[in-house]
């Protein structure tokens, strides 16, 4: 094989990899969106949010040291131990839900049939409410995310690899990182789950039902407040994974709530309402991404990451209105 | 008491059209004007020029743009920082190329430049609707910021990558440049504001206006009584845009003075000016006031609080001031969904009848 061809290959699967990453906060919107037609800004924030408060738990940092000490003038900034990693990500599980309660409580009970750019609206406000309380609790400086995550370049797949070229050419084996692996395999692993849950169990059915038609739903009893907590909590753990893997990857930093820009493209390419769109469009967007940035891009000058998911999501929204999976657009007078 | 007024007397179709019906409320809107417009001057320093005054004549403008296409054609854009980048350099390219045009055509023809670009961009909202083109106008945020860093001959090779707005006057009293004083920026900015106020009240109670709302309203349904949706949207768009673009160019020569595109002109702007038009009142020319005075005026407002009155160091302020605006957001949006200009609205109607309401 020509060392271009597996270049091109290489960049695939690395688009491939970016695009399960981006698949994972889609999918978080996707589950609100179908529960409650609301479009969930604040998804991004979340994984933000989950990220800083599981490293807060994990290193010990005393939430609020910056208020107290401005308020109080009392430098305590650390409790002096960390706990275990599991004790933190279930004690950061139990913060999500209990947001995700909050939010139902205070927010979504007071807007039920608002229209739906008042509800996206108050999700953006809730997104920079969570921003803030973030950074407030546990300061704004880089954090580094350690969940005993491997990561760093595969040396048996790069030498494997290096094999597959022609004799003679400078080929030297393709570079794939292992924590994008990990994530992946975590990815279809929540994937897998999230559908089993929604397929079997008791709770996944009125989920799925909610998402039919809310009427009907409420009329065979099911409590449309408990499914909205029961699905921001979800949300949350999604948001918690994604975090978790994104925070792995670049630091647990405020470029992290940014990532759910990056979902949105996914989103309108996969449909609002499906979450094997959120994973097909991840895929899509990740890899037209990698290999636009590596053939298209240095004709323009580069850095073309940004807006080229937009614009295909836009070129490919054209052609087919509600997306690859969305439900059909029927309008009537 | 305030608004006396028993019953319905009008008998021209003139009369019953105009904007202040009321008689107190026509007293009052011209005495502010004449407060802003005779007063103010006279007052102004350099602080409340910088800080209070021009951004929130400014964002007033944005809003008011915005407000035309979300709130009287129903088409979310997110686009907004992108169209005011295109102003901005619209007005740089020009000042730079044409030294004796006046400030006034510069900033006009800016906003020219943005509407076409707006239309463009405004095409695919034939094609999609809703939450799909709040996302899809987002690509013209992305692509236009992308454009403007990345081509060096928008920002006429500087190495910096940033414009600067060299000094231009209106009737020989400089407005744009370091020299500027502040009230001849504000006055700048105000007769602006003012002139485009005014047009856009009577384009959104006129053909073109219904045309949008009915639009808004439910577009197949209007298609079918002959509201074109091509021709309705693309000029929803294109006004709107010509505004924002306006508002951009004043943004950049007028209020920064010098701007770099990703920082002055980012995502963060299309969702502030998106949350002035929604707390201010979609489809309101009011509301996009009120809106724009909110959001310029709490973040002044909660910095003197935080950092002036109680001393806190400025990283935790600017957590607890964003944090405080998101949640006052939402909270707004729950007690008044319709917004400030509802609110207002309330108030009028419980005047007209306050000492004896039944």
């Amino acid at each position: 094989m020509s060392p271009d061809f597996l270049n091109f290959i290489e960049t695939f699967l690395n688009g491939l990899m970016a695009g399960v990453m981006y698949s994972l906060v889609a999918l978080g919107f996707v589950l609100i969106f179908k529960a409650s037609g609301i479009f969930n800004f604040a998804q991004g924030v979340m994984a933000l949010f989950a990220a800083l408060t599981l490293v807060g738990f994990q290193t010990g940092q005393v939430p609020f040291a910056h208020l107290i000490r401005a308020i109080f003038g009392v430098e305590i900034l650390h409790w002096g131990a960390g706990m275990p990693t599991i004790l933190a990500l279930i004690l950061t599980m139990g913060v999500m839900v209990a947001l995700a309660f909050l939010i139902e409580r205070l927010v979504l009970k007071h807007l039920v049939n608002q229209a739906p750019i008042i509800l996206f609206m108050a999700t953006i406000g809730l997104a920079w409410f969570l921003e803030g309380l973030g950074d407030l609790m546990w300061g704004a400086d880089i954090k580094p995310m350690d969940v005993g995550l491997p990561s760093g370049g595969s040396f048996w797949w790069e030498d494997l690899t290096a094999t597959w070229a022609a004799q003679g050419s400078d080929y030297y084996g393709m570079y794939i990182d292992t924590l994008d692996v990990s994530a992946a395999i975590i990815a279809v692993a929540l994937v897998v789950a999230l559908s089993l849950f929604s397929q079997y169990t008791a709770t996944g059915r009125a989920l799925r039902a909610v998402a039919d038609d809310h009427q009907a739903a409420l009329s065979v009893g099911i409590s449309l407040r408990r499914i909205w907590v029961i699905v921001w909590s979800l949300a949350g753990f999604v948001a918690l994974v994604a975090g978790i893997l994104w925070g792995a990857k670049s630091g647990v930093q405020f470029s992290l709530s940014l990532i759910a820009l990056k979902a949105l493209p996914v989103l309108i390419l996969g449909g609002f309402t499906s979450i094997p769109g959120a994973i097909v469009g991840g895929l899509i967007i990740g890899v037209g991404e990698k290999l636009a940035e590596a053939y298209i891009g240095p004709l323009v000058g580069g850095a073309i990451e940004n807006w080229f998911a937009y614009m295909l999501a836009l070129a490919f929204l054209l052609f087919r209105p509600q997306g690859l999976y969305g439900e059909k657009i029927i309008e009537r007078i | 008491m305030l608004y006396r007024e028993a019953g319905d007397f009008k008998t021209t179709y003139r009369e019953d059209n105009q904007t202040f019906p009321i008689k107190s409320e026509r007293i009052l809107f011209w005495a502010a004007m004449a407060f802003a417009f005779l007063v103010v001057p006279f007052f102004i320093d350099s602080y409340w020029e910088k800080s209070v005054l021009v951004p929130l004549l400014v964002w007033a403008l944005v809003a008011l743009g915005l407000n035309i296409l979300t709130g009287y054609c129903g088409q979310v854009s997110l686009g907004t920082g992108g169209f005011m980048a295109v102003g901005a350099f619209a007005c740089y390219k020009l000042m730079t190329a044409f030294p004796d045009l006046n400030i006034f055509f510069v900033v006009l023809l800016s906003g020219c430049v943005t509407a076409l670009v707006g239309m463009i961009f405004g095409l695919p909202s034939l094609r999609i609707k809703g939450f799909y083109l709040a996302v899809a106008t987002l690509a013209a945020q992305f692509f236009l910021i992308w454009v403007f860093n990345k081509f060096a001959w928008f920002y006429n090779y500087s190495a910096s990558g940033q414009i600067t707005a060299p000094e231009r006057a209106v009737f020989g009293i400089a407005v744009t440049g370091p020299n500027a004083a502040p009230w001849a920026t504000y006055l700048f900015c105000l007769t602006i504001l003012f002139i485009f106020a005014w047009f856009a009240r009577n384009l959104t109670r006129g053909r073109v206006g219904r045309s949008w709302m009915a639009i808004r309203d439910m577009d197949i349904a209007a298609e079918i009584i002959g509201v074109e949706p091509l021709k309705t949207k693309l000029s929803a768009f294109a006004v709107s845009s010509f505004y924002i673009g306006v508002a951009g160019a004043l943004f950049f020569s007028v209020y920064l003075g010098a701007a770099e595109v990703t920082e002055a002109f980012g995502i963060d702007k299309s969702f502030l000016a998106l949350f002035m038009v929604i707390i201010g009142g979609l489809g309101s020319i009011l509301g996009s006031f009120l809106g724009a005075a909110f959001l310029v005026l709490l973040p002044v407002l909660l910095k003197n609080l935080f950092v002036g009155s109680l001393g806190w160091p400025t990283d935790v302020a600017a957590h607890i001031q964003i944090m405080l605006i998101g949640g006052l957001i939402v909270f707004f949006l729950i007690v008044e969904p319709h917004g400030l200009a509802q609110l207002w609205r309330l108030a009028k109607e419980k005047l007209r009848l306050w000492p004896f309401p039944y």
